[in-house]
């Protein structure tokens, strides 16, 4: 009896090893891809739903699937609690066979996943969050930080701004990760250029009333107020901002961080004006124009964030770089990744540094007025791109210990 | 000293909000014995139901203030009458469990509708701008919340508290076998009341909505803080509601201006305090 399991168990091994053989190194067989979000609070409608949506169509135009590669995609809600997505991406790697993490808008929870990514030997790909960390002192092998930072945020809006004049500077500031990093990273900029910083103030994420805060930047009687914060935080500043005859009285805002589903929830009688940075844009070319429309018909008509666009580049380069490997080892793709150029129809053509990150250029937008936009979505025109190798922070200047 | 008296204002105003979402709660509470969980989702109801008057129907503003209150109060009679009435015998738990429970499947079902960065909704023509009150600017529109709650929040009061039908509306909550013995159809009185009570929280949602975004979560946001707001003032009592709602309002504002980081758990720290010091809350009475 005892012989009888002894070889059944050999056979089973063997079987094992004989569909291994077809499939190389993919771990249990399938590449599987966690999509790491929030799909319930104030960044959903800018992530959320639709970065699941993006990371699908990016496995259904690889084709991958018909060349024998099954591929898995799960996701979950972070609830931007850096507790309860470690919590998640721990029992992903662990048990649930996910090979690697995508999107994670929230910079205090990617931080958490960027560590735990690394003790793992697994692959994080950042769309979402923007800490510029990810790529500084925080710097992985593991991780590529994809569609844009908050050092490319502040160069981009912050740099413009302080040119046309707006030389002093208030912060509306979110009080956690994201925030502090964005503020830190325009405020270099603002002083660089000669500018100054007249005073800040750190509101808790999610917060429902800012007129405490604007009084307090009114007061202050700097030109510019700048929100280093997003999502519904910003679109409630911007409102309320309105309210208090903010820009009346001769000050302006900087959205420093602002997506288009933001211009869509403020209306552009609220949003006209505002200059931000981003790195895509769907009305930009054929190309995306058509990826837009695939994707809106996916996610309840919203037209695709730099986000959503950034989660599809991504697991499109991860997924030509696990075929080319035939591995879906973390580490080992990510390498692959950093050395093969990438290019994607949404961001053309681009490369990946060796501190983990993607280079493309930037825009400078300025959202329409509402005379101007043909419809719903048509809300941005570009006063500016910002050249690749401009736009995202030298990597001398990063502190990355990986490079060396 | 000119910038303190700005946060007070700014303070006031906002606890205006939650001086009208407690009342509707400890209305609920201090009347029925119901912790009402949804009261969050209600006031969410409330800003849609302006929305969708204003953007489906070509309804504006002043109109909503009446309607959507009829329409979210008769929503949470409907509530009342089909599934809270079955649980009147049992515990308070069982009430908050289940409001608790609708809480959630309502968010649930608007955000998977409408997503989660709100919709806009524009102030009102005739209160749009503004006036320079020397140490601040004040929105008209910021103006007429602050007076509108403390005309709705008094006349509440009044009429529980002074008239002959809070009279009997307070005897139906002591002892209602005896109150209906006198020929006066308690459950109807009860759902009634509910009714109202949802009714406000809708009407406070209506007045949000220019403010802040129309949001499927700004009830979630709200509700733990209204709750807190009902616990320290008292949970029933309507006056302590009223005051306290006003009180934390400011004391909140005046953490923004000392140190904003602290805002959002400034409340419950007062909470804890309370508890401690005055089990009953504050202007509650032990029972």
């Amino acid at each position: 009896m005892k012989r009888v399991r002894g070889s059944l168990i050999a056979v089973a091994i063997a079987g094992a090893f004989a569909a291994g053989a077809a499939q190389a190194q993919i771990s249990d067989n399938v590449v599987k891809i966690g999509v790491l979000s929030d799909m319930s609070s104030l960044y959903t409608d800018l992530a959320g739903a639709g970065s699941v949506a993006a990371a699908r169509m990016a496995v259904e135009d690889s084709g991958i699937e018909k060349r024998g590669y099954k591929v898995e995609i799960v996701s979950a809600d972070h609830q931007n609690k850096p507790d309860v997505g470690s919590a998640i991406a721990r029992q992903w790697y662990d048990t649930d066979k996910v090979d690697v993490i995508v999107d994670v808008p929230n910079s205090g929870v990617a931080l958490a996943v960027n560590q735990i990514t690394r003790d793992k030997g697994k692959a994080f790909l950042v769309s979402g969050a923007a800490s510029s960390d990810l790529t500084g002192k925080a710097c992985s092998p593991n991780t590529i930080h994809w569609t844009y930072d908050t050092w490319m945020l502040a160069n981009g809006t912050g740099g413009a701004i302080v040119k046309t004049g707006g030389d002093t500077w208030f912060f509306l500031t979110a009080d956690y990760a994201f925030g502090h990093a964005l503020e830190r990273d325009t405020e270099a900029v603002v002083l660089k250029s000669g500018g100054k910083v007249l005073g800040k103030v750190r509101h808790p994420l999610n917060t429902q009333d800012f007129s405490s805060f604007l009084l307090q930047a009114q007061a202050s009687k700097a030109k510019i107020i700048g929100l280093a914060n997003a999502g519904g935080d910003t679109t409630n500043s911007i409102k309320q901002a309105a309210e208090f005859g903010i820009v009346k009285g001769g000050q302006n805002l900087a959205g420093l961080l602002v997506f288009l589903t933001d211009v869509h929830a403020l209306g552009l009688p609220t949003a006209q004006g505002l200059i931000l940075t981003n790195t895509f844009y769907w009305d930009q070319n054929d190309q995306s124009r058509a990826f837009a429309k695939r994707f809106a018909e996916r996610d309840k008509g919203i037209h695709p964030t730099m986000l959503h666009a950034g989660v599809y580049s991504a697991v499109t380069h991860y997924l030509k770089a696990v075929e080319a490997l035939k591995s879906d080892d973390g580490t080992k793709v990510i390498a692959k990744m950093k050395e093969t150029p990438t290019d994607d129809p949404l961001f053309g053509k681009g490369t990946i540094r060796a501190d983990g990150r993607k280079i493309h250029p930037a825009y400078l937008v300025e959202v329409k007025k509402p005379a101007e936009s043909k419809g719903p979505w048509d809300y941005y025109k570009v006063r500016a791109t910002i050249p690749a190798d401009q736009a995202f922070r030298p990597l001398k200047d990063g502190e990355c210990p990986l490079v060396k | 000293m000119q910038a303190l008296f700005g946060q007070l204002l700014v303070g006031l105003i906002n606890g205006a909000f939650y001086a009208m979402l407690s009342l509707g709660l400890a209305v609920i509470f201090g009347l029925l014995n119901i912790i009402n969980f949804t009261h969050g989702a209600q006031y969410m109801m409330g800003a849609f139901c302006a929305w969708f008057l204003l953007n489906k129907a070509g309804v504006g503003y002043w109109w909503s203030l009446l309607i959507a209150p009829v329409v979210v109060g008769a929503f949470g009679m409907l509530i009342e009458r089909t599934m809270l009435a079955r649980l009147y015998k049992l515990d308070h738990l069982y009430g908050l469990l289940l409001t608790f429970g609708l809480a959630l499947i309502i968010q649930g079902l608007f955000r998977n509708e409408f997503g989660s960065s709100g919709m806009p909704y524009q102030i009102p023509t005739e209160l749009a701008g503004g006036l320079n009150l020397g140490f601040m600017f004040l929105p008209k529109y910021r103006a007429w919340v602050i007076i509108a709650s403390l005309a709705v929040c008094f006349s509440t009061w009044y009429v529980i508290e002074r008239t002959k039908l809070g009279s009997y509306l307070r005897a139906a909550t002591e002892n209602p076998a005896l109150v209906q013995a006198f020929g006066i159809n308690v459950p109807r009185m009860i759902t009634l009341t509910f009714g109202f009570g949802v009714g406000l929280a809708a009407l406070a949602g209506v007045m949000a909505a220019p403010i802040y975004q129309v949001n499927p979560l700004m009830g979630a946001d709200m509700i733990i803080v209204v709750f807190a707001v009902v616990v320290i003032g008292g949970m029933g009592s309507i006056m302590g509601a009223i005051l306290t709602g006003f009180g934390l309002g400011v004391v909140e504002g005046l953490t923004k201006y000392f140190y904003a980081e602290a805002s959002n758990t400034v409340i419950f720290v007062i909470m804890v305090i309370v508890l401690l010091i005055k089990p009953a809350g504050l202007f509650g009475r032990e029972r």
